[in-house]
């Protein structure tokens, strides 16, 4: 069996020896085919000594094995090495850019409102939109401001000819809510205001969100832990809030409210004109002739409303240091809110 | 109303600093703007008297003074007209520093020697501009600090008073409230009754009581009208922030700030038979102070004699009747005009005065009489003269206020309980009586000069504000656990809003109000735009009748700034006058510009089109869930393109309309490259389907092709509705997925290629079927539609 010995080193030889799986397949025919080689020694084995045969047969058998191993193991090592050649042609630069369309994002101040939105509607408030164009009734009268009020001086009011005027504050929407629903209410109402006002400091439309929550027991300790608790979690900080007596003809007792600067944190900076604190809206317990002229029993229910400077917010929150950005478009500003700083 | 913290402290001196005291004001609801010096920096200004005045050897304007600081004389070369012998003047010395840098050194003026340099007012800060220099009053002593003589060393606290405390616009009026923050007592000065020296009297008729309860008069003759104001009452006024004019308007003014009571002088000779207040006659004018030449309107209240209108009541006075330069007799005002007869009024003039200020928020009825002899007293001091007794009428006084008060009602509204003790002492502290009580309420006189207090709210208002609003509690209101309906089949704008940017639109808030030949250019009827009044300049002047010259705006902005695309879009309300009624819509509306991609490798940088646009107004639409709803038909709009204009339709109603900008349109904000809008009619796309799920096919589907040539013209939609309609129910999907148009093809021509997909829920298609309904299809398409099948 000197012939077996030798051709099975001469097959396992060939098959390391082979570069790609077609050469392989053609080693397997050549050795382990219908009429390869080792199959022919099988064949022949007819031809021994009848005692020879186990023997011989066990040894061919043995070889045809070592051969097959040999074919599977080279067929691994082939296709993994082919799959190795694709896989770097198929490479690519993962440091290019991704293919995409350009990121849009929400203004700041929608950005700014819907944060505020959210964050009232974990206390149950709904949203309520109003008209832009109002009439002096819903802006002025039924707020408890009459005409001639000195009140009006403060409001800088946009008229039309007809005498209906751009709404200069939310609380507008205060009227409506409470002409149309029934007590107990909770609200804000955000959207655009206007005033006839423009410089530096101030834009002639800005944004308001208005609150209100009326019920049976309804106090100003309860106003201030709601704004105090809002604003600790707009700003997410744990920013002291204060409330000093105003002036609001449709809120008694009304205040203004004030938080501890956002940006040196009481200290006294530029931003809070080296006070420590920023005025970020008015409050109060709702009038009595605001609920009356609502059809709301007083001595039933209270209620207090609030109202908050959007943009202020936003500027605050954002680090915003001129106001007529907000309202310039310009795109560089913009991006900054949905794609980042660029490079 | 800014006033200085030193004349405070002569009422009210609270053992607390400049910055406590400011603190408390504020958190008192008088908001202090700002606190400021009295005066400017300086040091080493003393008072020196004037020896002797010499010309200068060399030079014309220049005078070699020898002045004495008490100890020594010093030789001083001055520049001022005004400087005599005898005068005390504020002298500063060498080592003097004038404000922060300028220092005052030994020097030489042509030749002569100087040391330091005599003061004007100017120079001190104390005067705006000064023509020569500051002359002391005669008793003042050489030597002495100046800024101690004037006691400068003073603080002008600026308060910000809401309309409702018309009460504190004096000195009076703030010592009251530091008094009641700090327990204590105010100290007034005392005010005497003047004896009538002369019997000179002025007849006083009040056509108009119901405007003027109350009219205080006094002569006061032969004033010395050479006397200037007196240094103390300058310095006042200055501190108050009032010009001071002569003594006789100074001490009217000093009152004014002292006590809150708006006073006029008249110069009595220019008056005839009498002072009647009355309502203006039509047409009637009058001169004012500064000027001006009215013509008044009927009502408007006036002060006039028995011929001619004199002032307007609590507003200003009028030119003629007042006191000049040569003013002998004067005629003293001190009245009382209702807040709602003065409110508005000097607006409506186009002034703004002091007197209306307080008018208009309301002035204490019960003053006019103090205020009157306070004047008399300061004006014989200061101009001399003789006084005639008071003359007044009063007819229908306001009525005394009482307002009751429920503890139940302080707990109720603050959230807190307050005892008897406080309630009252708070209550009184700031002037109101006491009238009657029980266990649970109080009664209360209100104060004449309190007119913002009138129901039980303002009582506890008063209460937590000295109490403290800081000091009240921190609760959590109740609150109500109930469920909100919330309507799943509905595209809300904050939906739009995510679609849109996730598209890669940008958001933008532009302003209500746009220039109105944009408006006109984008084809708003002049009809249907609302013009404001008052607008703020000509671009801002209508409102808004669409989105688009906002957006388009904004795109010119940014185009100037270097922008080479532009994705933007923007909701809010638009405004028209339909037939005198005001229409205000909700829209969304976007603006393409520049390329489909922002500039990247393997990009060619394809323009945007209108297959842009409307690719991503359908992705919109597609939020409904009932996009097959919604069509697309060829119109024009004088805003777009025609032949790229295409109207928005959901149902019968138009919803919408999407294009490319018009040229004139492009041209007017001068950009290069198309421009792509749509506006959406948010309403219209907000009714939504909820998904309800359909059974899936197990069998499977079998997809066709067909190549169809028609005319250029021909819209696809009609053949796609065409097929839609012949292939029935088992038509699952169709796609155009070519157009084509060049070679091979006539010119008039274009190929349309159309895959179909076809599937039956419960069984598999046979080919003969489908066979049969492509064939059905390409006949209708050859029959309606004049096309050619394209192998």
């Amino acid at each position: 069996m000197e012939n077996l010995d030798a051709l099975t080193s001469d097959a396992l030889q060939a098959i390391e020896q082979a570069q790609d799986i077609p050469g392989l397949e053609q080693l397997r025919v050549q050795y382990l085919g219908k009429k390869g080689s080792l199959t022919d020694l099988l064949k022949g084995l007819g031809k021994l000594d009848p005692s020879e045969r186990p023997q011989a047969g066990a040894s061919i058998n043995a070889a045809k094995v070592q051969v097959q191993d040999a074919l599977e193991a080279r067929k691994l090592t082939l296709s993994a090495a082919a799959e190795a050649t694709q896989q770097k042609a198929e490479a690519v630069d993962v440091t290019l850019p991704g293919r995409r369309q350009s990121a849009g994002g929400l203004h700041p101040v929608t950005r700014t409102l819907q944060r505020i939105e959210s964050i009232f509607a974990t206390a149950g408030f709904d949203v309520v939109q109003g008209p832009e164009i109002e009439d002096d009734y819903h802006n002025f009268e039924a707020l408890n401001i009459p005409a001639h009020h000195p009140a009006r001086a403060m409001h800088d009011t946009f008229y039309f000819d007809s005498g209906l005027l751009l709404r200069t504050h939310t609380s507008t929407v205060q009227v409506r809510v409470m002409e149309e629903g029934e007590a107990p209410f909770r609200f804000i109402c955000p959207g655009r205001v206007y005033r006839c006002d423009s410089d530096l400091t101030h834009t002639p439309m800005f944004h308001q969100v208005e609150g209100m929550l009326v019920d049976e027991h309804a106090s100003m300790a309860d106003l201030k832990g709601l704004l105090v608790e809002f604003l600790q979690v707009f700003f997410e900080a744990d920013l002291e809030v204060r409330f000093r007596p105003s002036y609001f003809p449709f809120t008694e007792p009304s205040a203004e409210m004030d938080v501890q600067c956002v940006s040196c944190k009481g200290e006294g900076c530029r931003v809070c004109s080296h006070t420590g604190w920023l005025e970020v809206g008015g409050c109060g317990m709702v009038h009595p002739n605001v609920l009356r002229s609502s059809n709301i029993d007083p001595e039933k229910f209270t209620g207090f409303a609030f109202g908050m400077g959007v943009d202020r917010l936003a500027m605050l929150r954002y680090q915003i240091n001129d106001l007529r950005l907000l309202f310039d478009n310009d795109l560089r500003f913009l991006r900054q809110f949905s794609e980042g700083q660029g490079v | 109303m800014q006033f200085s913290e030193s004349w405070l402290r002569e009422w009210i001196n609270p053992d607390i600093d400049t910055d406590t005291l400011v603190a408390q004001l504020t958190m008192a609801g008088l908001e202090v703007d700002s606190v400021t010096a009295a005066g400017q920096d300086f040091s080493g200004v003393i008072i020196a008297e004037v020896r002797s005045v010499e010309p200068h050897p060399d030079a014309d304007k220049l005078r070699v003074c020898q002045v004495f600081d008490g100890t020594d004389l010093f030789q001083v070369v001055c520049g001022a007209a005004n400087v005599a012998a005898g005068q005390k003047v504020a002298y500063a010395s060498v080592g003097a520093l004038l404000g922060k840098e300028f220092k005052i050194k030994k020097a030489k003026l042509r030749g002569v020697e100087s040391f330091g340099m005599i003061c004007s007012a100017e120079e001190l800060g104390l005067a705006e501009q000064s023509d020569g220099i500051m002359v002391l009053p005669a008793e003042a002593e050489p030597g002495i600090d100046i800024r101690k003589f004037l006691a400068l060393d003073d603080s002008l606290i600026e308060v910000d008073l809401t309309p409702n405390r018309g009460d504190c616009l004096s000195i009076a009026g703030i010592a009251r409230e530091v008094g009641v923050l700090n327990n204590l007592q105010v100290t007034a000065p005392s005010i005497d009754t003047v004896a009538p020296q002369i019997d000179e009297t002025f007849p006083i008729s009040l056509e108009s009581p119901q405007h003027c309860p109350r009219y205080l008069g006094r002569v006061l003759k032969n004033i010395n009208p050479d006397v200037q104001s007196p240094l103390w009452l300058q310095e006042r006024l200055r501190r108050s922030g009032i010009k001071s004019i002569d003594p006789v308007v100074d001490v009217t003014n000093l009152v004014l700030m002292e006590l809150g009571q708006p006073m006029h002088a008249f110069d009595y000779e220019k008056l005839e038979g009498g002072i009647n207040v009355r309502l203006a006659a039509n047409k009637e004018k009058l001169t004012l102070l500064d000027g001006k030449e009215v013509e008044l309107s009927p009502d408007t209240l006036i002060i006039a004699d028995r011929k001619k209108a004199l002032a307007i009541a609590g507003v200003m006075g009028g030119l003629d009747s007042s006191v000049q330069a040569y003013t002998r007799h004067i005629f003293l005002e001190s009245a009382f005009f209702t807040p709602q007869c003065i409110a508005g009024k000097a607006r409506s003039y186009g002034l703004q005065t002091d007197a209306a200020h307080r008018f208009e928020r309301g002035v204490d009825f019960n003053l006019p009489r103090q205020a009157m002899e306070r004047a008399t007293t300061l004006l014989l001091e200061i101009v001399g003269g003789e006084a005639g007794p008071v003359i007044e009428e009063v007819q229908s006084l306001p009525e005394d206020k009482a307002v009751t008060l429920r503890a139940e009602r302080i707990s109720r509204i603050l959230g807190i309980t307050m005892s008897a003790e406080q309630v009252e002492s708070i209550l009184t502290g700031l002037g109101l009586t006491l009238i009657n009580k029980d266990a649970e309420s109080w009664t209360f006189a209100v104060p004449s000069w309190r007119f913002d207090i009138a129901i039980e709210e303002d009582l506890v208002e008063e209460l937590a504000r000295i109490f403290g609003y800081d000091n009240l509690p921190v609760t959590e209101p109740l609150s109500r656990f109930s469920l909100k309906l919330q309507f799943e089949a509905r595209v809300g704008l904050p939906t739009i809003r995510e679609r849109l940017t996730a598209l890669g639109y940008q958001e933008v808030i532009t302003y209500s109000f746009v220039d109105k030949k944009l408006e006109l250019l984008l084809g708003a009827a002049e009809t249907d735009l609302l013009p404001l009044a008052n607008p703020i300049s000509q671009d801002m002047s209508v409102m808004r009748t669409s989105l688009w010259p906002g957006l388009l705006g904004t795109l010119q902005y940014n185009h100037h700034r270097q922008q080479n695309r532009v994705r933007i879009f923007e909701s809010g309300l638009i405004f028209s006058n339909k037939n005198n009624k005001i229409e205000q819509i909700s829209k969304v509306a976007s603006i393409l510009w520049g390329s489909q991609f922002p500039e990247q490798w393997g990009e060619q940088g394809t323009p945007v089109d209108f297959f842009s646009m409307k690719g991503d107004l359908e992705s919109l639409l597609g939020l409904t869930l009932e996009e097959q709803g919604f069509s697309f038909i060829a119109d024009t709009h004088p805003a777009l393109q025609p032949g790229q204009t295409a109207r928005v339709v959901r149902g019968e109603k138009t919803i919408g309309w999407l294009g490319a900008l018009a040229s004139s349109a492009q041209q007017h904000i001068d950009i290069n490259g198309k421009v792509y809008l749509m506006e959406l009619d948010l309403e219209s796309v907000a009714e939504a389907r909820l998904p309800v799920y359909q059974e899936l096919s197990r069998f499977p589907s079998v997809r066709r092709d067909l190549a169809v040539i028609v005319d250029v013209a021909q819209q696809t939609g009609e053949i796609q509705l065409a097929i839609k309609e012949k292939a029935g129910e088992l038509l699952s999907e169709i796609v155009i997925f070519d157009v084509y148009q060049g070679q091979n093809i006539e010119k008039t021509k274009k190929s349309l290629a159309i895959g179909l997909t076809f599937q039956h829920p419960s069984r598999t298609l046979t080919d003969e079927e489908i066979n049969s309904i492509i064939n059905n299809c390409i006949n209708v398409l050859e029959a309606q539609f004049n096309a050619e099948l394209r192998m």
